[in-house]
């Protein structure tokens, strides 16, 4: 194949964000066309269609087994393409890539040319998924502070205590038995309703 | 004393039951063992998840040890099947056009007559019929091929295509395939859901083909043998305890748990009793050894099912480089089950190779005790598999 020319990559990915990002970073390398497709019973035609070079997909999405296919030598691609961003599998795909999965890797595409491909888009995904680790627990946060200050009140009507005395009571029992405080706090609340 | 926690990949299935079970019955306890199980979001993911380390051993499809070892589909870590996991258990059906087709020209939907369904539907097909199955690599594409190539509908009557089983009926919708082959509980979610109707049991096809097996590397195989001694007896007496009639509602209720398969208690029963609903008109039908775990030494990796499927995948694609066909012919290993569960006690036969399909009706044969009986294993086409004369 023409080494100089420009790659086609297609993304698989459900997730706009993250599909965008994607797409973002491996624009900047200025070497490839993108395109992007969602997940689908039809996915395997419409990627056969786009005749690509590389194809990124998400080591944990079940349309997976459908990429299986097209690296078959006798599927519709002439070229096995299949390359998976990392997912939650942690370093699975760069195992799979270090140990030269032949299948996955395009003949005569140069390894030297799919790396920064890979790389980047390895990079931007792991980021987009951090940065939605980080807003679940900001907002679970957010939840169980509500939760445990409905405890202390509840607390501090029943037992005529004040506010560090509640909040001390809901540690100690946390730690006596073994659970979260905010774990603690939930089930007082919970029962709570039920006898109120 | 702490035990050891082995971690498993598999796909949240009915025939996962034995490794489920054997870790929520306690019979991985017993053998000071404890199953972290994974369930994994594709076959590739368990495939990739044991060849590359991330898990001690998995819940595969019978024949992707066998393609690994010769060679076909990128991944070529030796990979020993120490035990098979289920016998049968996969279902053939049709979208809802061609089961109205059907339905016109009086089929009557028995579930029982591979040569009477094939028939019916090369009447009413007009081109190549197109099969969903879950993954290129599976004992579903070789029983589907096999009945096509000795019925009406011929080999080149049906194209098997890829989809995953939980977008088969937005497949059937889009007219993406006509019809498919799955494990339960699939099947009975595609009849729950209106998008079609049961045309035939796997076991119509073959009496009994090795559907999952337990498949561990072979170098942990060879470097850690007294764990996977206690993995293959826990799972064993799993099977056993899986095959008594009085398991079924407790082991359907832990199957449906959310943990595991996220389906009702009802559906999986229907896998586990045989009594299968077919249609979305209710309708019944009975299936003798629908899914077998335990019976006629189901659990028995015999080598001559490692060499039908590798002679059925040796039709289809062309031999590589990377293979090794004298080791995909070992890839289904007699000798390492009967090393770890001959000391138990466990009955097992004294053979390591049977002729496959010869077995009509159950049959005593030679065992360390002498209470084996094995199981009718018999092709809907009484064409016998001889593993010494492949090619006959």
């Amino acid at each position: 194949m023409d080494m100089s020319a420009r790659l086609t990559v297609i993304v698989v990915e459900e997730d706009r964000d993250r599909a965008l990002a994607i797409i973002d970073a491996l624009k900047a390398t200025d070497d490839c066309d993108v395109v992007v497709i969602g997940n689908s019973s039809g996915l395997a035609r419409k990627i056969a269609a786009h005749a690509p070079d590389i194809v990124l997909i998400d080591i944990d999405n079940p349309t997976r087994d459908m990429m299986e296919e097209l690296t078959l030598a006798s599927g519709p691609l002439d070229r096995p393409v299949a390359m998976f961003v990392s997912g939650a599998a942690g370093g699975l795909a760069q195992a799979a890539i270090e140990s030269g999965v032949s299948a996955y890797v395009v003949d005569g595409l140069s390894p030297a040319r799919i790396k920064p491909i890979m790389d980047t888009a390895i990079a931007r995904f792991r980021m987009v998924r951090q940065m939605r680790s980080e807003l679940a627990e900001t907002r679970r946060a957010l939840e169980e502070r509500k939760v445990i200050d409905r405890a202390k009140g509840l607390l501090m009507k029943a037992k005529g205590i004040n506010e560090d005395a509640a909040y001390t009571l809901l540690r100690k029992t946390a730690m006596d038995q073994g659970r979260r405080v905010a774990d603690v706090a939930e089930a007082l609340v919970t029962a709570s309703g039920l006898l109120g | 004393m702490k035990p050891v926690q082995l971690s498993i990949a598999y796909m949240p299935l009915v025939d996962a039951a034995p490794l489920i079970i054997a870790q929520e019955m306690g019979f991985a306890e017993n053998e000071g063992i404890s199953l972290d199980l994974i369930a994994a979001p594709s076959w590739s993911s368990v495939r990739d998840m044991l060849a590359f380390g991330r898990v001690d051993a998995a819940h595969l499809l019978s024949p992707v040890p066998v393609a690994m070892a010769m060679g076909l589909g990128g991944i070529s870590t030796a990979i020993s099947a120490v035990s098979v996991l289920s016998m049968n258990g996969n279902v053939i059906g049709v979208g809802r056009e061609l089961e109205d087709k059907l339905r016109a020209t009086g089929y009557s939907f028995d579930f029982a007559e591979p040569v009477k369904a094939a028939e019916a539907l090369a009447k009413v097909a007009t081109r190549p019929l197109v099969f969903g199955v879950p993954f290129p690599f599976s004992m579903h594409v070789e029983l589907l091929r096999y009945w096509a190539a000795g019925t009406a509908l011929g080999a080149d009557g049906i194209e098997i295509r890829t989809v995953p089983p939980p977008l088969m009926a937005s497949a059937l919708a889009a007219g993406d395939v006509d019809a498919f082959c799955v494990g339960e509980p699939w099947g009975s979610v595609a009849v729950e859901q209106g998008a079609g109707a049961l045309l035939l049991p796997g076991n119509a096809i073959w009496n009994l083909a090795p559907e999952k097996v337990l498949a561990v590397r072979t170098d942990w195989a060879e470097t850690e043998p007294d764990l996977l001694g206690r993995l293959m007896r826990a799972v064993w007496q799993a099977g056993r305890w899986l095959s008594n009639p009085d398991s079924r509602a407790t082991a359907g209720e832990i199957l449906s748990r959310k943990a595991y398969l996220d389906v009702s208690a009802e559906l999986i029963d229907r896998a586990l009793s045989g009594n299968m609903t077919i249609s979305g008109r209710g309708e019944q039908r009975h299936v003798e050894r629908f899914l077998e775990f335990h019976k006629g030494a189901a659990t028995f990796p015999w080598r001559s099912q490692s060499k039908w499927i590798m002679h059925q995948l040796g039709k289809i694609h062309p031999r590589t480089t990377a293979g090794n066909p004298e080791e995909a012919a070992l890839v289904f290993r007699s000798d390492l089950h009967r090393r770890h569960l001959s000391k138990a006690g466990f009955d097992l036969p004294g053979a390591s190779e049977k002729v496959e399909g010869a077995i009509r009706h159950p049959t005593p044969v030679a065992s360390a005790y002498g209470r084996l009986s094995l199981l009718p294993d018999a092709f809907f086409d009484g064409l016998i598999f001889d593993p010494s004369k492949p090619e006959s």
